[in-house]
């Protein structure tokens, strides 16, 4: 009797499960499969043989990819760009979130916050026509410029020292809009009940976002940190293989590891680097979220990933 | 208000209108190249009005229209199919996920987020479509890998049924006895049409932009959908040149420029429209437990 019930109770699940089944399957297929492919980082793989069939080389292909220069210039450009990437888009997220929310008027915030985020909708591959429209050798609206002025071209696809600063200012236009909406709907959900405290205290409005929204936004600070802390070890495949046009003069300012394991894979045809390169990546990155979720915990336990 | 609202609102709109500026310019300048006449933007360089005047740009690429034409209607097939793909597997799993009391439940949603955390990277992805699927030169290279889904759509909707719903909607329908299921088709899926117009509108952009899948899984030019044609001409002329008549001049730099003006412009144009579910479906894919 009573066992009866329990099945009829677990029945009554069935349907849900199958429910979600479409999406683990695709989950399973797409995210999990793979990951048995990490093996070939140890293995001298060959299609013929299969993942498992090929022979166990140990370490082999990452001591070829370790004692490559490359190993450092796409470790170093991956978490250079990264850490800038985020300190600009969250200060800048920040105040421009601040800004909006000065903005009463409702048609008028709209129209700001539209254009914002309005670049983060593009593909890579327009960016990159877009930078071109810009830096162009010869069409090129800056070139383009210097010339009438007298001047000279400057060869900004083939000059290293400016590559930081471009793929800082690209990447800022195009996604700093993101986080603005995050921001800025943290700030919409504190209520006008604080500032109109401070109002009556005579509080200025910098005094206000000191002392008021920042410490508020802290939560949501946290929380965007430590989600892209986690993708530390992650580039923007698009903007450094894109942007800069694979110019290989460029590569030790725009090679990261996302270029790079496709560049050894799909050019090259270099599975045991490219393996082991995307082997590296995945367990840094691992690493590096266990690390930070960790610290989340002790910071605040709600916040924390799992 | 007092001076001090005064001065700092006036700040804020000059600071938010520099910025809205600055994120527009870029396409205002693609436009502006796009119309520019070829010899001229060679030899003066591209401005923000063009000055020389044409349309010869836009004219080639009616005149190879078989190139262009083919490569958009890729883009309108996959991209249709992507969102009805996407949404029909996205939306039970988020609701299932949401469902409280269901035994599993947070073994299912950590599963999912850890897909953002970890996985096989591109060498294993690549082999397993390849290798296992032969999904190589296919439509569904297009539409299969790492497209469908993910775990910030999931997420997202999960957060839409958990949050944005009041739960008394399912208590009443639960008391009336009704299945599971009919509770997802009767009342859930109708409630989510606001955030599954959100989500068909996320992942259609996503498949539109989508040009990684193309560039790793086609050798076939003739699938490219407009991004990979797009990647093909950025710097190559020969891709183009296919496209030319016998005799016909191809204003290689400007044809670069209006192929990329068509590209976004379904974008550009369904965007301002939108705005509101996309403000929403960043503002709820946040991972909140």
């Amino acid at each position: 009797m009573d066992r009866s019930r329990s099945i009829r109770r677990a029945w009554k699940w069935v349907p849900l499960y199958a429910l979600a089944v479409p999406g683990l399957a695709y989950f399973f297929i797409n995210n999990y499969l793979p990951m048995e492919g990490l093996v070939i980082a140890f293995k001298s793989y060959t299609a013929k043989a299969g993942i498992w069939g090929s022979p166990w080389i140990g370490l082999k292909n990452f001591e070829f990819l370790f004692v490559s220069k490359e190993a450092w210039t796409i470790t170093r450009n991956t978490l250079g760009y990264n850490l800038a990437f985020i300190l600009v888009n969250t200060v800048l997220g920040i105040a421009l979130a601040i800004f909006l929310n000065e903005i009463r008027k409702k048609s008028l915030r709209k129209v700001y916050q539209t254009m914002i985020l309005l670049p983060y909708l593009m593909s890579m591959v327009v960016v990159g026509y877009l930078v071109t429209a810009f830096l162009g050798e010869n069409t090129g609206i800056v070139n383009g410029i210097l010339r009438s002025l007298g001047g000279q071209n400057i060869q900004w696809y083939t000059t290293k020292a400016y590559w930081p600063f471009i793929l800082l200012v690209v990447n800022t236009w195009r996604m700093v809009g993101f986080d603005t909406i995050i921001y800025l709907a943290s700030i919409v959900g504190f209520g006008d009940q604080y500032y109109e405290a401070a109002e009556i205290d005579g509080a200025t409005k910098l005094q206000q976002i000191r002392h008021i929204t920042l410490p508020l936004l802290k939560p949501s600070i946290v929380m965007l940190l430590t989600m892209s802390m986690g993708r530390i070890f992650r580039s923007d495949f698009g903007l450094f293989f894109q942007v800069p046009r694979s110019n290989g003069l460029l590569y030790d300012v725009t090679q990261t590891i996302d270029t790079y394991v496709y560049r050894a894979l799909l050019v090259k045809g270099d599975i045991g680097m490219s393996s082991a390169a995307s082997f590296y990546q995945s367990f840094v990155c691992l690493a590096m979220i266990l690390l930070f979720n960790w610290m989340m915990r002790r910071y605040s336990r709600e916040n924390a990933l799992f | 208000m007092d001076r001090n609202h005064r001065v700092f609102r006036g700040f804020s709109n000059a600071v938010l209108a520099l910025v809205s500026l600055a994120a527009l310019l870029p396409f205002w300048l693609l436009i502006s190249a796009s119309l520019t006449e070829e010899t001229t933007a060679v030899k003066q360089g591209f401005r923000f009005l063009p000055q020389v005047f044409s349309t010869e740009a836009y004219r080639f690429m009616a005149s190879s229209w078989v190139l262009f034409g083919r490569a958009y209607l890729i883009s309108i097939i996959v991209t249709t199919l992507g969102i009805a793909i996407g949404i029909a597997v996205t939306l039970p799993l988020g609701y299932v996920i949401a469902r409280e009391g269901l035994p599993g439940r947070k073994v299912l949603t950590f599963l999912i987020i850890f897909t953002m955390m970890f996985n096989g990277g591109l060498v294993a992805t690549y082999l397993m479509y390849t290798v296992t699927f032969h999904i190589k030169d296919t439509l569904w290279a297009l539409i299969v890998p790492n497209m469908v889904t993910n775990a910030f759509f999931v997420i997202m909707i999960k957060n839409y049924f958990q949050y944005s719903i009041p739960k008394e909607l399912f208590e009443a329908t639960r008391i009336d006895g009704a299945s599971e299921f009919a509770m997802f088709t009767r009342i859930a899926a109708p409630l989510a049409k606001p955030i599954a117009a959100t989500l068909a509108l996320m992942t259609g952009v996503s498949y539109w932009n989508d040009w990684m899948n193309g560039l790793y899984y086609l050798d076939n030019q003739k699938l490219y959908g407009i991004q990979n044609l797009l990647n093909a001409i950025a710097t190559s002329t020969r891709y183009l040149a296919q496209g030319a008549g016998v005799g016909v001049r191809l204003p290689t730099e400007t044809v670069r420029m209006a192929a990329a003006v068509i590209a976004v412009l379904p974008i550009m144009i369904a965007y301002p429209f939108f705005q509101e579910y996309f403000v929403r479906g960043i503002t709820m894919g946040g991972v909140k437990e």
